[in-house]
């Protein structure tokens, strides 16, 4: 029991030394990496919210840059002023971010009939579908999208201090100006942690037993007394609601949003990051979104000075192929070779450093049939460790 | 009428084209298991090979080699990678198969680049006149080919051994196993099949009225999931009643696109089969021809 303290005290430090340097870092960045920096954010919120669905629940989605959209959208209409060519509500930018949380979790309500009854990859299939119906709508409803084109964002402001360069003009923390970019920085770090940290309740608690149970039985899920249905519908409109915030921070950071943002290749880049952090982690959702968003923009960055990078367009290995082909085969490894993913690696690194020095496992991976009697669901021997991919404790 | 009647004709021949795709994910999943997010791209791959051999060794030759190809690639990705999965389970197989998606079809998009390719077929752009409707003849041979395709595969699986015992693999593998039937084999036909499909769907695809082969295309075969969904995971039949369903919705949607755009607005053609899908497995979650023992999750 002392050694579970241990080592959840030390991730807490861990964590505690890592929010401090994300803190600190405006005070030193670059406006790109600031950028970088706000996408990886808030694409790190939808990811959290999308391995709750997947990793935790068991259930497929390819919609989530869908619900995304949404959020993003009804941020952007409901902060927007009306203009000749768009509509907008001139909403406080806090109504907006909230509305578009509840526009997401609404619609994804909506989705229920579908959610709560389609399973695993059969839901995923039913998903597809909403990112091709929201993109069409997005590109025919333009009073209030700005159709193809798309529409500007209004910026975030709470009681008129405003993220953005302007409203105070001009503020200096430690010698830095702090410009808009620095003061989103801060808003989307509160943002980020208070969704990694209700993920992790929401999944170690009730709710989110309730979930793996539905994952890893239906029936025994069931006879439990667990509403299955209920089950399924509830994480997939927590899960929308994550997407809808996720949706109106990227509208933040880019300023201007169209509905090619919010491509089926968004939704597949979600799926990417929570595979390789790990199917149901948080942490690992986080390090995912770090990866997979980072990566382009840093490959086209710094394409100049790599030299097996060509320019774009000139039909050799341009910055953006180059990352998708490099994050395409990372999924393949991590799914080949790393069971759980980032986090799963992790933990059993930490695991064997912990259980080492004590007892070193008498009978290693030569024959583990025996040497763990305990088979998991899908018949496999379980691994030495006792840590699963999946579990939902720690 | 005439104008309708076309554009039934047109839809039925391009949802047959879609049904052959549509097969090929029905086929693979009922012979392994897997969702098959990377089909797309081995049928893009398949009209490939032919669209860059043909100048050297001819039409036919050249398509005989696309079919050997996308097969190929099939029993690859399936002996190399599904096989080895570290947690094989239906959702992490169909997230494998997305990275082998984005693998393969960032690297086909990177050989292909701005042009776009053309096939060499032999009926080219020619158009068949019946009366007063015209269609395009590669439509009319595709029709042929899909109808003859289809009779192949109702005689493998229910006439030949091998057909019989893919059928039996999936219904349960592990008594099909100690009834002498080889799962790795099974697999492989199953995966090679698909290919095969693919590839000939795909110079369908890519033959008039499409201008050529250009990346779009593994995007236009997604529009053969819809298709797969609706008549059921693991119908082969189902995916023929789906492909047919989803080719006349999309074409008569498009067909009257000017009549039908003050309240679906522009476009809705291409969003016509997910919506259909989407309502169809509200009604009918195994779709329409699915069985519901087939739910392997």
């Amino acid at each position: 029991m002392s050694e579970l303290r241990a080592s959840r005290l030390a991730s807490r430090i861990g964590g505690l030394v890592l929010v401090l340097v994300a803190l600190a870092l405006p005070l030193v960045l670059s406006d790109f990496w600031l950028q970088a920096g706000l996408f990886v954010m808030a694409t790190a919120i939808g990811a959290i919210g999308l391995t709750l669905l997947v990793g935790v629940a068991g259930q497929l989605s390819l919609g989530h840059a869908a619900f995304a959209a949404i959020g993003a959208y009804v941020y952007a209409w409901s902060t927007g002023e009306s203009t000749t060519t768009v509509g907008g509500a001139g909403l406080p930018p806090v109504v907006g971010l909230l509305l578009a949380a509840a526009v997401s979790a609404l619609i994804g309500a909506a989705f229920s009939p579908v959610a709560g009854r389609l399973r695993g990859i059969y839901l995923g299939l039913a998903t597809l579908g909403l990112v091709f119906v929201v993109r069409h709508l997005l590109v025919n409803l333009d009073q209030w999208t700005g159709g193809f084109t798309g529409r500007n964002v209004a910026p975030f402001a709470i009681a008129g201090f405003s993220f953005s360069n302007k409203s105070p003009d001009f503020l200096a923390v430690a010698g830095v100006e702090f410009e808009g970019l620095h003061r989103l920085w801060y808003l989307f770090l509160v943002l980020a942690l208070a969704a990694a940290w209700l993920a992790g309740n929401l999944r170690s608690g009730r709710t989110g037993r309730a979930w793996a149970n539905v994952r890893d039985s239906e029936t025994a899920a069931a006879a439990m007394g667990i509403g299955v249905a209920r089950a399924k519908a509830s994480v997939f409109v927590v899960s929308s609601a994550y997407a809808g915030v996720a949706g109106a921070m990227l509208a933040l950071a880019y300023g201007r949003i169209a509905p090619d943002v919010f491509s089926l290749t968004a939704s597949v880049d979600f799926l990417v990051m929570i595979v390789l952090g790990g199917l149901g982690s948080v942490g690992g959702a986080v390090v995912g979104a770090l990866f997979v968003t980072a990566l382009p923009l840093v490959l086209a960055e710094y394409s100049g000075s790599l030299p097996f990078l060509a320019a774009p367009g000139s039909g050799g290995l341009d910055p953006s192929t180059a990352s998708r082909i490099v994050y395409g085969l990372a999924i393949i490894a991590v799914l080949l070779f790393l069971r759980g993913g980032l986090a799963g690696a992790a933990r059993r690194l930490r695991h064997r450093a912990s259980r080492t020095p004590a007892a070193p496992p008498a009978a290693s991976t030569a024959n583990p049939g025996t040497a763990s009697p305990s088979t998991q669901d899908d018949g496999h021997p379980a691994e030495v460790t006792p840590s699963r991919s999946k579990e939902t404790t720690r | 009428m005439s104008y309708f009647l076309e554009q039934v004709l047109n839809g039925l021949s391009y949802g047959l084209v879609l049904s052959l795709i549509a097969a090929g994910f029905a086929i693979v999943f009922t012979s392994t298991g897997v969702l098959n997010f990377a089909h797309g791209s081995i049928v893009l791959f398949g009209a490939y090979l032919v669209a860059v051999l043909h100048p050297t060794i001819g039409f036919w030759p050249a398509l005989l080699v696309g079919m050997a190809g996308a097969a190929l690639v099939g029993v690859l990705i399936n002996t190399l990678l599904v096989r080895h999965l570290a947690d094989p389970n239906p959702g992490t197989a169909a997230i494998l198969m997305l990275g082998v998606d984005i693998v393969l079809l960032t690297e086909l998009t990177r050989r292909i680049g701005n042009k776009v390719l053309t096939l060499g077929a032999p009926w080219g752009a020619d158009v068949v006149r019946f009366g007063d409707v015209s269609l395009p003849a590669g439509r009319v041979v595709a029709a042929g080919v899909t109808v003859v395709a289809f009779a192949g595969l109702w005689y493998l699986f229910s006439r030949t051994d091998l057909g019989v015992g893919m059928r039996a693999a999936a219904a349960d593998g592990p008594t099909a196993s100690l009834m002498g039937i080889r799962l790795s084999r099974t697999a492989a036909t199953g995966w090679a099949l698909a290919g095969v499909l693919a590839a000939v769907a795909g110079v369908f695809l890519t033959s008039f009225p499409a201008p050529g082969v250009a990346p779009t295309v593994a995007l236009s075969a997604f529009a053969a999931i819809p298709a797969w969904v609706l008549g059921g995971f693991d119908s082969v039949p189902g995916a023929v009643v789906g492909g047919l369903l989803i080719g006349l919705t999309s074409a008569l949607v498009t067909g009257y696109e000017g009549d039908l755009s003050p309240f679906l607005g522009t476009g809705f053609g291409e969003v016509a089969p997910y919506v259909v899908m989407i309502v169809v497995l509200l009604v009918r979650p195994s779709g329409l021809l699915g069985s519901k023992e087939a739910v392997r999750v």
